[in-house]
């Protein structure tokens, strides 16, 4: 197991991408995003200040129970919602290699977006079903997004659709197949294959392998895996199953009521959780692997983002709380017991775990929090810069 | 349905010796927690699919649920673990095979028999956002059942079972609850709200088709926690559909794996999730993601963990073992016999050919012995 972590290494290069993960700038820049639903009882804060990287190569997790915005976010920083959804604030800056200057994706006109979706930024969504339109077979759809996006001919673009489904593993004789000839799992294939067509910088991936089983969402997975280290793009993935992410992705973020509650490694999340939101969740699902542990799940629903309430959002089915959390303004600052300056929490209070001691082993994680006048220094903190932890 | 030829002319049995419903002489692993309440012998489904073609959507499944105990019912989608619930549930006649009631055998055929046999088994829909009608209100998915269910009741016993129900399924208070309609509540609650409903019959056995796989990872475990808690205050006979063997191992007392529509391995579910003998059980553990093992088995997930073909290859021929196309300890033999059920413990079995092969340490220590090729 241990040989495994030397890949999170925070210093060390991304998994799989062979890129530093500081050393080059980030291809999708997320700035303060604020996204807003305009209801006529007011704006619904789905998405508050969020600010996210995604380096060439990288596999993003974000996490989030169904409401935190997790689909918002993407979608929003990708100019894909439409009104009432509002964007009411920061910038989404996209770098790809094929582009000279950095673009704000929130200042493009229409025609430029075009220009540069599924070319630069493709999607796999969530209901392969209803994303594929079911009077056109498999060839057909590939082909009209090479045709719209590539400049190809058609006989290109159909030989080019027979090496997609190659690489997603549907034999080529289904090239003729209309989706509802297909199985959930073949459809996603087909879903991805289409993502992958026009070899984008970043895919985005919606809750790709939420609808199908166990054994053909591993499948589907390697085979994400693979084709990403064989094209190398970067992939933001979306899900509310944080298991799946400990083993997926490179960096996970996990996500509440629109807000970000910690950012770290996967190695991160896994062994040291901070925010006591990424406690809860990793004792959330049954393992199958070793001892059986005391599941408890995370009881209460999350706050109304019409009204939310000051302070920490997640104080109301938090065990830990204070009355300081009431006030505390939510942002992210480094873990104070951890090396690594990218793994952020928003919780100022509460620390990981010591190093031997399960999370599971003993609930009372109270000891630890300290008071909350050590919560002001800790966000003061200067952080160390990346070169002093590089060996 | 006509094609009831072999269950009618069998002479029916009119009671049950409980011993005899588990396959090669094995005991639940569920039957010590209560009495056996519901049992299926033989249980099979053919579905035609017009060419003279028949699909074989269920064959030869035997199981029993007891009081007060959950079995799982573990495979992939199109493993038929539906239609057994479905059948068990009165909703659909099995084409072979016995269902017996309370030690009686069941024979569901017109309105009325169907009603009463729904007063004792009552079924979970998958999902919440499907299974409530979104033009009534939860006051008329509870209390329509109570209605049904309870002869003539008046008005307030009605509502003031309606209210019982709702905290016992904790949605509280319940007068806010109920006057509100499906799109006003949250996936769990729609799923509170339907266990409400299925136990306003106060049944005696509940059938849980994958009751919570549409819900969050974090309301899920809450939702299996209700469902625990209901289980022990009503003595309920639970059966627990899924296709997430992690949380059969934390719910269920005895799991059954399904593949192709039939049971491939049974035992106890600690046993069976920790030492999976079945090659497709073990195919579905370790399938299951693992949080300890970042990154690098996924890579080599095509070569999918136990070196299982991909969930492409076609079906086995018919009278072969179904999971032989894709075993990767699949002999001649696999692909030409069907393999039976092998004892490998007082509770526990599995139908392979390669038993011995596939998990020498299980095969081992297997109680009884038995060999094989017998």
């Amino acid at each position: 197991m241990k040989t495994d972590l030397g890949n999170h290494v925070p210093s060390l290069a991304g998994a799989g991408g062979g890129r530093g993960r500081f050393a080059t700038e980030p291809v999708l820049s997320i700035r303060d995003l604020s996204i807003a639903y305009r209801t006529v009882a007011g704006d619904v804060r789905a998405v508050d200040q969020v600010s996210l990287d995604l380096h060439a190569g990288e596999v993003v997790g974000l996490v989030g129970e169904s409401g935190s915005g997790k689909s918002t976010l993407a979608y929003g920083a990708t100019r894909l919602l439409r009104a009432p959804a509002v964007i009411t604030g920061g910038s989404v800056r996209y770098q790809g290699r094929r582009m000279d200057n950095p673009t704000n994706l929130l200042e493009l006109s229409a025609d430029q977006l075009t220009s540069l979706r599924w070319r630069e930024i493709a999607i796999v969504f969530q209901s392969a079903m209803n994303a594929l339109n079911p009077m056109l077979n498999i060839r057909d759809q590939l082909t009209d997004v090479m045709r719209a996006h590539l400049q190809v001919s058609r006989q290109e673009a159909t030989d080019r659709a027979g090496g997609l489904l190659d690489l997603v593993g549907i034999p080529r004789t289904r090239l003729r197949a209309y989706p509802h000839e297909l199985s959930g799992g073949m459809r996603q294939r087909v879903m991805i294959a289409m993502a992958v067509a026009t070899e984008p910088e970043v895919v985005i991936m919606d809750e790709p392998t939420t609808a199908l089983d166990v054994v053909v969402q591993r499948e589907i997975l390697g085979q994400i895996l693979e084709l990403k280290d064989r094209l190398s793009f970067a992939i933001l993935f979306i899900t509310h199953d944080l298991s799946l992410l400990l083993e997926l992705a490179d960096r996970i973020a996990v996500m509440y009521a629109g807000q970000l509650m910690e950012i770290g490694t996967a190695a991160e999340i896994h062994h040291e959780p901070s925010h006591p939101y990424t406690k809860r969740l990793l004792r959330s699902f049954p393992s199958l692997r070793g001892p059986r542990r005391d599941l408890t799940g995370i009881p209460g629903t999350p706050p109304d983002l019409l009204d939310p309430p000051p302070g920490c959002p997640f104080l109301p089915r938090c065990t830990e709380g204070t009355d300081a959390c009431k006030t505390i303004e939510v942002r992210l600052a480094q873990v104070r017991t951890s090396v690594d300056p990218a793994h952020e929490t928003a919780c100022p209070f509460v620390l990981p775990d010591l190093p031997g001691v399960p999370a599971s082993a003993d609930g009372d994680v109270r000891a630890e929090v300290p008071g909350p006048a050590q919560s002001a220094v800790a966000a003061a903190t200067s952080l160390p810069s990346t070169e002093e932890l590089t060996p | 349905m006509s094609t009831q030829a072999t269950g009618s002319d069998q002479p029916q049995p009119t009671s049950l010796d409980p011993t005899s419903v588990e396959p090669a002489g094995l005991v639940s692993a569920a039957a010590a927690r209560g009495a056996l309440t519901l049992a299926a012998a033989g249980l099979g489904k053919d579905f035609r699919l017009g060419h003279g073609q028949v699909l074989h959507a269920v064959s030869d499944v035997s199981l029993s649920l007891y009081r007060s105990a959950v079995v799982a019912l573990v495979g992939e989608s199109g493993s038929g673990k539906s239609t057994v619930a479905r059948m068990l549930a009165g909703q659909e006649h099995p084409t072979t095979g016995t269902i017996w009631l309370d030690e009686q055998p069941v024979e569901v055929r017109g309105r009325r028999a169907f009603r009463s046999y729904k007063s004792e088994v009552q079924y979970v829909f998958q999902d919440p956002f499907a299974s409530l009608n979104p033009a009534h209100t939860v006051r008329y998915h509870i209390e329509r059942p109570l209605r049904l269910h309870h002869g003539r009741l008046s008005r307030q016993q009605v509502g003031q079972q309606a209210t019982a129900l709702m905290e016992q399924v904790r949605l509280s208070p319940a007068d806010k609850y109920l006057s509100k309609y499906p799109h006003e509540l949250s996936g769990g609650q729609r799923q509170r709200v339907s266990f409400a409903r299925a136990l306003a019959a106060e049944p005696s056995v509940l059938l849980a088709d994958e009751p919570v796989s549409m819900l969050d990872v974090s309301i899920r475990l809450e939702m299996l926690a209700l469902l625990d808690d209901l289980r022990q205050r009503l003595h309920l006979a639970m059966l627990y559909i899924t296709h997430d063997i992690a949380s059969a191992r934390y719910f269920a007392d005895e799991i059954l794996v399904m593949y192709a529509g039939q049971i491939v391995e049974r035992g106890p579910a600690e046993d069976v999730t920790q030492q999976p003998a079945h090659p497709y059980t073990q195919l579905l553990v370790s399938s299951a993601p693992d949080p300890d093992n970042l990154g690098g088995a996924l890579r080599n997930a095509t070569a999918n963990g136990n070196g299982a073909a991909s969930t492409t290859a076609g079906p086995a021929p018919e009278g072969a073992c179904p999971f032989s196309r894709r075993c990767p300890f699949a002999v001649d033999k696999c692909r030409s016999e069907m393999p039976p059920l092998v004892q490998i413990s007082a509770s526990r079995g599995a139908a392979c050919w390669r038993l011995d092969v596939a998990a020498p340490s299980v095969y081992a220590e297997r109680g009884g012995g038995g060999d094989l090729s017998s």
